[in-house]
């Protein structure tokens, strides 16, 4: 017998009982739907992840005032003052792994233009700092060497600082007042997106470190940074890279094996690397409870065959007279099975598609979809259709021709 | 004329829990290419087992049965399967057809199985529905056809293979006389034809349309008569 002809055959006793047909798909629909949507999320989480750890920039080390450990107890990073603009100059010339170094400060404050004012995040940074970030500046220019000799007040503006203070007019070269002292807009940077705690990174506004340190942050000492970022030459030197920064600064503060450092070097990718590990693990294991209800869908189906096999007796039977081979009568049942499990896979993936749309348009969640969670839902629920239908169709098959056809 | 089925001292024994029954206790006989036979008997004498075993849906528990001069006992359920679709014609007690399924397709059955493709079923089971006088009716599901009519479908499908012999049941059991003597001069022209056909039957006059007539009684056979046919 033609395989066409089996899955008509199959396909007419689906119509036959419409209702009680699309009962038991509704078990692999709701499954599979669960299982796209569930993947959708967990994956379009991992992806929000990956992009953050793009924004922020490759190979980062980030070197911070204060020990990790301090007597048992975590000191605030800010409560001490113990890096400088000589410690971020040292690590860029003396490290062999490090690309690029910049100390920085950070403070926020109010920022007058005519008559907007906007209060955003204020760092101070070295030109390097741009480099470390892969931040270009898409109006204007950077932040260039003699700014940060001279300490020149001249600023960049991230975008939502732009937006907020100009609308849509063109910032560069205007005067802008931070903290009541008059800066001129020399660029724009390009829109980075929120950060990986959920910040937005373009609500900030750079200047020269310098220039910070003079006019804008109170310090102890003059030279003091509130951090130091570091790029490392490549992924692969990246540990190197952050134990050539632990033993120079060591070497610079005189810390030897009874002192505590009074620094704290933090590898940033690594940090998000982790975070986007759980997030793939979260997505599996949303998948996997999901697919516990295509097995129940499964079950749903194996049952129902078994019902259809019994109610079907005679029909077997007749078929078996007029000459079926228990294979014809296997695969006709089997064929069954697995159209009922994938035209319900092929729903399942219609609304878990639709519905993680709807998800991510309402909640604001990224969700992804992927060709290959779509191909894996639907080679899966095929599966179910074989492994559920293969009993009820072997038993089936294995009617008795004649006791098949007494069968009231 | 050579013998289309033989069977020899064939027994059939069946088993209930720790009871057993002998439905047939030796049974033999020749059918020729081309008779027309009828078997007769009591409920109960093992008439429906026999023919069961013709037909190949159940094996005897000794014994040797050929067709065509093949030894059935050795072949495996397959083999019995092709047998069935090929050589053999069954009319089964009762009407025994596909319910929700138009008479065309029901006819048409056989012909999957052995693997034509649909413009020649559709065209074979055409012509047999024509050749049973049902012609305009191939659309009608069973329900909408009468016992007669639903009949001729179950015989159109036993002959739509051109099988050498038909197995029928009871084919006129549940009919009126009108309808069982048209359902009987169909058989008579197929036997014509050249096709053997064995036939149950309880009712004499039904018989008679047969050539020969084999009665049986408690599992045995008790006559077997040559009366020729009358009509
Ligand atoms: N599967 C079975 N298991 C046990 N006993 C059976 C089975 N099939 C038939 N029999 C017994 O075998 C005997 C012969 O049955 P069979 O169906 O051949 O009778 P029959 O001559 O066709 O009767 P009827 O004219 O009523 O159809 C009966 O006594 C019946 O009870
Ligand atoms: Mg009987």
């Amino acid at each position: 017998m033609d395989f066409l002809q089996t899955v008509k055959i199959a396909l007419r006793a689906l119509r036959t009982n419409k209702m009680r047909s699309f009962l038991t798909m509704l078990g692999i629909i709701i499954g599979i739907a669960a299982v796209i949507a569930m993947m959708a999320v967990g994956s379009g989480a991992s992806y929000v992840i990956s992009q953050q750890i793009a924004s922020i920039g490759s190979n980062i080390i980030l070197v911070i005032p204060g020990s990790t450990t301090s007597g048992g107890l975590r000191t605030g990073s800010g409560g001490v003052q113990t890096l400088t603009s000589d410690d971020a100059r040292a690590i860029m010339t003396d490290c062999p792994s490090v690309a690029y170094a910049s100390g920085t400060v950070r403070t926020s404050g109010q920022i007058v233009s005519g008559n907007m004012n906007w209060s955003s995040v204020i760092m101070g940074g070295t030109p390097e700092m741009f480099e470390i970030r892969e931040w270009p500046v898409v109006n204007g220019r950077s932040i260039s060497q003699e700014d940060e000799n001279s300490a020149s007040k001249v600023c960049l503006l991230g975008q939502t600082v732009a937006e907020n203070l100009f609308g849509s007019a063109d910032p560069v070269g205007s005067i802008i007042r931070i903290k009541k002292i008059p800066f001129t807009v020399i660029g724009v940077l390009e829109r980075k997106g929120q950060s990986p705690q959920g910040q937005d990174q373009d609500d900030t506004l750079f200047v020269p470190l310098r220039t910070a340190q003079r006019n804008l942050v109170r310090s102890q000492r003059s030279g003091i940074v509130g951090a130091i970022l570091v790029k490392a030459k490549s992924e692969e030197v990246i540990d190197k890279a952050e134990s050539e920064i632990q033993s120079l600064l060591n070497q610079r503060h005189r810390i030897t094996n009874s002192k505590e450092p009074d620094f704290t070097t933090r590898n940033l990718s690594e940090i998000l690397a982790v975070a986007e590990k759980s997030a793939k693990a979260m997505s599996l294991l949303l998948g996997s409870v999901a697919s516990i209800s295509l097995i129940v869908g499964g079950i749903g189906i194996m049952n129902i065959m078994l019902v259809s096999v019994t109610e079907r007796t005679r029909e077997i039977g007749i078929r078996m007279a007029i000459g079926a081979k228990k294979n014809d009568i296997l695969l006709q049942f089997m064929t069954e099975a697995v159209l009922l499990t994938m035209l319900g896979g092929l729903i399942g993936i219609a609304l878990g598609t639709g519905g993680a749309t709807i998800v991510s348009r309402l909640l604001g969640w990224p969700t992804m979809i992927s060709i290959q969670s779509i191909t894996v839902a639907f080679v899966f629920s095929a599966a179910v259709g074989i492994f559920f239908g293969f009993y009820p169709a072997r038993k089936a098959a294995g009617l008795n021709p004649i006791d098949a056809l007494r069968y009231e | 004329m050579s013998d289309v089925i033989s069977l020899a001292d064939i027994r059939r024994v069946f088993t209930m829990g720790d009871q057993q029954f002998e439905a047939l206790k030796g049974v033999s006989y020749s059918v020729a290419a081309g008779e027309f036979v009828a078997i007769m008997g009591a409920s109960g004498s093992g008439k429906s087992t026999c023919m069961n075993i013709l037909g190949c849906l159940d094996r005897p528990t000794s014994g040797q049965y050929l067709l065509d001069g093949l030894d059935v006992g050795v072949m495996n359920s397959n083999q019995l399967a092709d047998i069935r679709n090929r050589k053999l014609g069954f009319v089964l007690q009762g009407f025994n057809l596909l319910a929700r399924t138009a008479a065309v397709e029901n006819v048409e059955l056989p012909l999957v199985y052995a693997g034509f493709n649909s413009r020649e079923r559709r065209q074979k089971a055409l012509m047999a529905i024509e050749q049973v006088g049902l012609a305009g009716k191939e659309n009608n599901h069973p329900s909408q056809l009468s016992g007669g009519q639903q009949q001729r479908v179950a015989i159109a499908r036993a002959l739509v293979n051109s099988p050498a012999v038909i197995l029928a049941d009871e084919p006129t059991g549940n009919l009126d006389s009108t309808t069982t003597g048209e359902i009987m001069s169909l058989f008579t022209t197929l036997n014509r034809q050249g096709i053997t056909i064995i036939m149950v039957t309880h009712e004499h006059d039904v018989a008679a349309y047969a050539g020969r007539q084999i009665t049986f009684k408690d599992g045995k056979i008790i006559s077997d008569s040559q009366t020729g046919q009358l009509v």
